[in-house]
């Protein structure tokens, strides 16, 4: 027989506190590891989806067309026409968000004193708006107005590599499909600032129609990118553009276009529950020994529940609600802590020290907390649920004591 | 329950080289509503006997059953439900539970054997008033004196209506009166609920209270004899 759970409790509860420096000294060792299980959690996931936000911002789009032979050599040479009649339905359908067709080719960008390579980019700049592009990362001048503007936008890294500044000409060479030089020249009109520095140094946007005459493509453009409503479940949106597009077009959602980054969020999920598992580990052997000191310091006591009528079960049951009690109250205040310092750094994190190092892996130099309540259950989860399976070594040892013997300890 | 029947209970004890003779071949019958004193010096096994019966210990030989049930056959979960509903223990230690109160301890066993609140708290209440700690309820062991102790540990051990106490020197922290008070509650206990009581001491004055003495030396019964009680 045991005791109703009531009085179980309370029991346990008292029992807990005999020895309060000790109870006191475990369950801030179980407050810290709930709250690294959840606030590190939460900057890894912030960090990866900052990653996965770059990464697609960088893109763009949660999905790609381009021509089968572009990604291979990305030329003027393997651009595409604008979309017919029936991509342009889908385009237009509900599972789009907005989309957006570009010219992206290599290219030299040279000023009076200096020269560098980079990413032509021809765009329709409401299009680019629509699918992420910020305007107030513009820090001087303007974005371009539409697609026949005539400026150029560059990044500020750009700007201080070529020795030039707002209002200067620059000349953008390229080649053309028949291999000639397609040059022209463009006026400063903006200067653009990026998370990731190496995107200032390399990408500058010019007006798409521009860009075509230059080139002397007429419409054809190198991609059009396309953003659906969740970076998650991009395979229906991609599968819905397949079936509307000529065979010798290669579309390609995110996950596919950054391998590196869909690794990263597939792995994610069993990273967590690792790093959940690991650091409960290394709680769980403070947890058995304050356990196993308690029920030794109480042999006497067991001995006598167990004389008084009490099954071996019960008092397994017993010692297994008191680990429960202690749980409980660190999960409650290392919960408190971790949402907390949450809240508190919901502005996030500034590592810039280390942006170099953070821009090598595509994230930003500000670590924003991000808490799913899908990790707040597992870390909870994982500490009941491995806390109780820790606790029934002492317990079963508990509920071993023969009557007499424990009886007879002093 | 109707009897308690030993038959050739043997339990030795390994010290070092040498065999303690814990129990030696010991049979006895005892009736139900008998109130039996067990004596003997020190080691003579009365502890060991009482252990025996109330299914604490184990035997390395023999048979015991109570009301004819075989309790040397029974499982643990078995025997802490024999303790539980029939057998009430008072121990030569008080052995109360320290964080619980007075009336906790004494309602430990009701909680356990599942007696409704109201019920559990009115007799442990009135069981207190008997024993004299009227007013102590709440205190826990650590603010009781000795005999306070030992009398909690009475209560508890009756509160629950046992049909058998094994009560081990239970009036040894006890100054005379409240001995006399606490023999005459078991007394009492016996005449009118026919509680079969056992218990073990050393106190002389003790053992004028019970209708048979059993002696006991180097784990034997040396003298077993029916006596008028005071």
């Amino acid at each position: 027989m045991a005791l109703p759970i009531r009085a179980m409790s309370r029991l346990s509860w008292r029992n807990l506190w005999r020895n309060y420096r000790r109870t006191l000294i475990m369950l801030l060792a179980i407050a810290i590891g709930v709250w690294a299980m959840i606030f590190m959690t939460a900057l890894l996931r912030g960090m990866v989806d900052d990653m996965i936000k770059q990464g697609i911002g960088a893109l763009p789009g949660h999905v790609q067309i381009h021509a089968a032979a572009y990604r291979d050599d990305p030329s003027v040479s393997h651009g595409m026409p604008a979309p017919a009649v029936a991509l342009l339905a889908v385009l237009e359908s509900r599972q789009v968000e907005a989309w957006t067709s570009r010219v992206k080719v290599p290219a030299m960008i040279s000023s009076e004193y200096e020269n560098r390579g980079i990413l032509l980019l021809g765009v329709d700049p409401d299009g680019e708006m629509a699918l992420g592009f910020d305007t107030t990362d513009v820090i001087e001048g303007r974005f371009l107005h539409d697609s026949n503007d005539r400026g150029i936008v560059i990044g500020r890294k750009l700007m201080q590599r070529l020795e030039t500044r707002l209002g200067k000409r620059v000349v953008v060479m390229s080649q053309d499909p028949d291999n000639a030089i397609a040059d022209r020249g463009f006026r400063v009109v903006g200067v653009f600032r990026a998370e990731l520095e190496s995107r200032e140094e390399s990408i500058v946007y010019a007006g798409r129609d521009v860009v075509q005459t230059m080139l002397g493509i007429g419409t054809e453009v190198s991609e059009i990118a396309v953003l659906g409503h969740d970076y998650n479940t991009p395979e229906a949106l991609t599968s819905s553009i397949r079936s509307a597009v000529a065979s010798d077009r290669e579309v390609l959602s995110w996950l596919e276009l950054d391998p590196y980054l869909a690794t990263m969020m597939k792995v994610m999920d069993g990273f967590v529950l690792v790093w959940m598992v690991v650091i409960f580990l290394a709680l769980s052997f403070g947890l058995v020994n304050t356990l196993m000191m308690a029920v030794f310091e109480r042999v006497r006591e067991i001995g006598l529940m167990r004389a008084l009528g009490m099954r071996p079960s019960a008092i397994v049951y017993q010692i297994l609600v008191e680990s429960l009690l202690l749980l409980a109250l660190g999960l409650l205040v290392g919960n408190l802590l971790a949402i907390g310092t949450i809240i508190l750094l919901k502005d996030g994190i500034d590592i810039s020290g280390v942006s170099q190092g953070m821009e090598m892996m595509g994230a930003s130099s500000m670590l924003y907390p991000v808490l799913q309540w899908p990790d707040l259950v597992l870390a909870n989860t994982v500490v009941v649920v491995l806390g109780l399976l820790t606790s029934l070594l002492p317990a079963w040892r508990a509920a071993q004591y023969r009557p007499v013997e424990a009886l007879g300890r002093t | 329950m109707s009897a308690i029947s030993c038959t050739d209970l043997c339990k030795y004890y390994q010290q070092g080289d040498a065999v303690i003779k814990g129990l030696d071949h010991v049979s006895l019958e005892i009736d139900q509503g008998s109130f039996i004193c067990l004596s003997g010096p020190s080691g003579s096994g009365k502890t060991t006997l009482l252990n025996a019966i109330g299914g604490l210990d184990s035997l390395d030989s023999g048979e015991i059953s109570i009301d004819g049930e075989r309790i040397d056959l029974m499982g643990k979960a078995a025997l802490a439900d024999l303790r539980l509903h029939h057998i009430g223990f008072v121990f030569q230690a008080y052995n109360l539970i320290p964080v619980l109160s007075a009336q906790e301890n004494v309602e430990f066993v009701m909680q356990v054997q599942g007696v409704g609140t109201a019920e559990r708290k009115k007799r442990s209440f009135k069981i207190l008033q008997e024993v004299g700690l009227e007013g102590m309820e709440n205190r826990r062991p650590a603010q009781l004196s000795g005999g306070q102790q030992q009398r909690v540990a009475v209560a508890r051990a009756i509160v629950s209506q046992p049909k058998l106490v094994l009560a081990d020197e239970p009036t040894a922290n006890l100054d005379s009166r409240s001995m006399e008070k606490l023999m005459t509650h078991f007394r009492e206990l016996n005449r009118t609920h026919k509680v079969t009581f056992l218990i073990a001491t050393h106190d002389v004055r003790v053992m004028e209270w019970a209708d048979r003495r059993i002696s006991m030396e180097d784990g034997r019964v040396i003298r077993d004899e029916l006596q008028q009680a005071v």
